[in-house]
């Protein structure tokens, strides 16, 4: 197997590109193809203050590292879960990771500033973990960016996520979230910009790069994700992609290009008047927003502010 | 999956040194012994494992689905996809 590059030895084959790469261009292929998303998509101009979500593992680490690679300022923000020793050992990475790099990692820990945890706080709310982990930190993303003046906030979702999502949502047919699937959500209605940058990459090819780069991530599948339905739409599309390289990208993007406009309509009215949640200001169409209710019925507590400690290059604590 | 390929369970053995190919696998952490020499793509075929969701590594670094693993050799098969609803 020789690089598609250099015809030196590959030690990579991207099958829906028909191509190999050596160590080194695999990673500059791996640049182009978040450059070209960046642009494509307008994900993010010059001057822009970015925040990036980082969980420890390998495509919040990859695409940190990316953003820095193509000239990028973006500090780091980590939610801790309270997922046991999973939790532990991911903080443990996304720190390693920071300090390694002379980067700026803000951490907000959800039992200390609100009381409760993920395993605690979906039984009490009857919620999937995964659910309550999401709505969990989607809401303290969305704060941390805006409260901390960032223009964009990045996560680490890559190609596999986004197609895994859609067959989901395909599946049961929700035009509500299938208006809305896209890699970039302009900052309206009390929502920062969110931005998606790896979406031209694949989950294999995310961890390629963080092990090439010699990137340090938590391998281990978070204990709670057991049984979860996007691993099963991840393995399915897998299946499909062995028998078509390139059917995943064909999915998504075609999607994007010819179908995501048909649903912006219902995307929309699903947004319904939305108002600012009278508990914590975040945009809700209820009356108190999801994540609050969230709190109070895992007997946790709303923090006025949310503590936020900085890491190496800023190392006060402001709560 | 590995008992087709007449490997068997080594629960935290070491590397090994007696003629076959030892393969660490993840979620749930294992290690099997698969006689070699074999191909990286035969190796993943035999344990009826999908190339797009695996990566296989050896001393740190990626290996190509061509080469060649030999007896005694240690690698590591790390799967790529995780899960929940992010």
């Amino acid at each position: 197997m020789k690089c598609v590059t250099c015809r030196g030895p590959a030690v990579i084959d991207i099958r829906r590109h028909n191509a190999n790469f050596c160590a080194e261009h695999f990673l500059e292929q791996c640049r182009r193809q978040v450059a070209k998303a960046i642009d494509e998509f307008d994900m993010i101009r010059p001057g822009d203050r970015v925040l990036v979500a980082v969980s420890g593992g390998k495509d919040s680490l990859a695409v940190w590292d990316l953003l820095r690679e193509l000239g990028y300022d973006a500090d780091g923000l980590y939610v801790g879960l309270g997922i046991g020793e999973y939790s532990e050992t991911s903080g443990g990475y996304a720190r390693r990771f920071a300090t390694e790099h002379d980067l700026t990692l803000l951490e907000v820990d959800l039992r200390d500033t609100y009381g409760y945890d993920i395993p605690t706080g979906s039984r009490a709310a009857r919620r999937a973990p995964c659910s309550a982990c999401g709505l969990t930190k989607r809401h303290l993303f969305d704060a941390a960016a805006l409260d901390g003046g960032y223009d964009v906030l990045v996560t680490g979702h890559n190609l596999d996520d986004e197609a895994a999502v859609l067959f989901g949502n395909t599946l049961h047919w929700q035009t509500e979230y299938l208006g809305r699937q896209l890699p970039v959500l302009p900052a309206r209605d009390g929502f920062p910009k969110k931005v998606k940058p790896l979406v031209r990459l694949t989950e294999r090819e995310s961890a390629a790069y963080c092990i090439v780069k010699g990137i340090d991530y938590l391998v281990d599948e978070c204990p709670m994700a057991a049984g979860n339905k996007h691993l099963v739409y991840k393995a399915a599309l897998n299946d499909i992609e062995r028998a078509s390289p390139g059917a995943k990208h064909a999915f998504y993007f075609g999607f994007l290009a010819r179908a995501s406009e048909r649903f912006a309509e219902e995307a929309e009215e699903d947004r319904g008047d939305l108002h600012a949640c009278p508990t914590c200001g975040a945009p809700t169409t209820a009356d108190t927003c999801a994540f609050c209710r969230l709190v109070e019925k895992a007997g946790g507590s709303l923090g006025t502010s949310v503590a936020v400690s900085l890491g190496r290059r800023n190392s006060q604590v402001v709560s | 999956m590995a008992g087709a390929a007449s490997s068997r369970v080594l629960d935290g053995a070491g590397p090994c040194d007696h003629g076959k190919v030892n393969v660490l696998l993840r979620n749930p952490r294992r290690e099997i012994e698969i006689d070699g020499p074999i191909t990286v793509v035969n190796l993943l075929s035999r344990l009826d494992l999908n190339r797009e969701s695996v990566l296989v590594i050896r001393d740190g670094e990626l290996v190509a689905g061509d080469a060649t693993l030999a007896d005694s050799e240690s690698i590591e098969i790390r799967p790529v996809i995780s899960g929940g609803h992010r």
